[in-house]
């Protein structure tokens, strides 16, 4: 098969595989920093390289809305949007899960206003957290690329039937010239055919979707999402792994670097896990035993995943790039503080928030946050949060 | 004939909570939420139509006779037919009363 290695902005690789998985209908209102996945797929729609609608609306409201109803008839869907347009778009985010259609959707992560904010962190997609679509996180411009197809490749899948939200981190990710291996379009082909929808609407066969849900059913409705996410967990793997035969390149749903003999371990999501990798090269080269752990399935959560990675560490030192006002600190700690709760031998938690609103987080940030969450899981210093490099 | 939705279990509901079996709201009886009911004088009752216009729940049907009647099965009592009829010729009545 031919494999392709080009130089190209992680935002065109995302639109070019939109392209080379034969969408049928994409519909997006442009948002920074998502706009170019979209403007470039316009251009491919323009240019008569994609047989697809483009449907320009007026705001992400009418995007989802677009797509939920081309998915309805069994089209392929994409969208793209980050921050306030999610904002804007959650009423039907939620009704595309509950209706079971299969649209993907690029979240390009941007913080929420306010203050009025451009640059990138997870606040935008922890506001969705609860929507019952699939949430994968990409780490480079490959990963980007490569999730595309796994997306549409699950979400289509007739034992799932869910949307799925591709995160990538804005800017950091979406306006980076990065190197991606493109696989030729028969192997896309081989790995997204073309999808056939169990009960789409159609004049013949006529369907209610989106019915009143009165309390009698309302319960037994929301059971069913949440089997189907849940249930959506072992086809996540194995396309993982049809995708590694298929291209050589491996992904799960937890992924680990220099972790298995290590005592602590930097928890990330998202573009910083390679800035923690990094400083973990460093760190090690100096007698510490630290490692990685990255979550890159983040909805249906890989609890046993979690677990399995994090045995025999002393402590875990989770780095959330959002905050819960009021809550227990950052979104990710909290799930893996309840995922290690009442677990014999479980590692102490250490959660810091760093990285708001494009806030860099270098090598030596993580390096200081490794140590300092070191000495403080020592100390027995693991309620709540700490607030990374905050003047005070 | 559509099941009740208090014996369906979340296992047994189509994907999406879809409904296939179309029309079946018509099983759905929902007269059970009224607390007033409309009752046609029909000696002054002119056939018009504008009840059966107005309805939002399009609960009312003309007659054999031609007179206009709402259905008490799905006829929520919300007294628009009363409000909207010409010759005030409905009166809503109290179901208890």
């Amino acid at each position: 098969m031919a494999r392709e290695r080009k130089g190209i902005e992680v935002s065109l690789a995302v639109a070019e595989a939109v392209g080379q998985a034969d969408c049928d209908v994409i519909s997006a209102y442009p948002i920074t920093p998502q706009t170019h996945i979209v403007e470039h797929l316009s251009e491919l729609v323009a240019d008569g390289h994609l047989d697809a609608e483009f449907v320009p609306v007026e705001s992400e409201h009418s995007a989802m809305s677009v797509c939920c109803g081309a998915a309805a008839v069994g089209a392929r869907t994409f969208t793209s949007t980050s921050s306030q347009g999610l904002a804007l778009m959650a009423e039907i985010f939620f009704i595309a899960s509950s209706l079971r259609l299969p649209v993907v959707m690029a979240l390009a992560n941007r913080s929420l206003s306010g203050p009025l904010s451009i640059w990138n962190d997870h606040t935008d997609t922890m506001m969705v957290r609860d929507g019952g679509w699939i949430h994968v996180f990409v780490e480079n411009g490959q990963d980007a690329y490569d999730h595309v197809f796994w997306a549409f490749r699950v979400g289509e899948d007739p034992a799932v039937r869910l949307p799925v939200a591709i995160n990538l981190d804005g800017f950091i990710l979406t306006h980076m010239i990065e190197p991606v291996e493109f696989e030729d379009d028969e192997t896309i082909k081989r790995y997204v055919p073309e999808y056939r929808m169990e009960k789409p609407l159609h004049p013949d066969k006529p369907l209610s979707m989106g019915c009143f849900g009165m309390p009698e059913i309302y319960s037994e409705a929301q059971m069913a999402r949440e089997q189907a996410l849940v249930g959506s967990f072992p086809v996540c793997v194995k396309a993982w792994e049809e995708w590694a035969e298929l291209t050589g390149r491996h992904y799960r749903p937890i992924e680990t670097y220099r972790n298995d003999d290590a005592e602590y371990a930097i928890v990330t999501m998202g573009s910083l896990g390679e800035t923690a990798m990094a400083a973990v090269d460093e760190l090690r080269d100096r007698g510490e035993k630290v490692g990685v752990i990255k979550i890159r399935l983040w909805r249906p959560f890989p609890f046993e995943d979690l677990r399995k990675a994090a045995e025999g560490k002393k402590a875990l030192i989770v780095l959330d790039r959002a905050i819960s006002f009021g809550g227990p600190g950052g979104p990710v700690a909290l799930e893996v503080r309840s995922a290690l709760y009442k677990r014999p031998q479980a590692p102490a938690v250490v959660n810091y928030v760093a990285g708001l609103a494009g806030r860099d987080v270098s090598v030596e940030d993580f390096r200081s946050i490794i140590l300092e969450g070191k000495a403080k899981a020592a100390g027995g210093e693991t309620e709540g949060y700490t607030f990374y490099g905050l003047r005070a | 004939m559509a099941r009740p939705m208090d014996e369906i279990k979340w296992q047994e509901l189509e994907i999406g909570a879809a409904v296939s079996e179309t029309g079946n709201s018509r099983e759905y009886k929902t007269g059970t939420w009224r607390s007033l009911r409309p009752v046609v004088d029909k000696t002054q009752c002119i056939s018009c139509g504008v009840c059966w216009l107005f309805c939002p729940d399009a609960a009312i049907a003309r007659s054999e006779e031609g007179h206009f009647q709402a259905d008490l099965d799905y006829c929520k009592g919300c007294g628009i037919c009363a409000r909207e009829c010409p010759v005030g010729c409905i009166s809503m009545v109290n179901e208890e009363g």
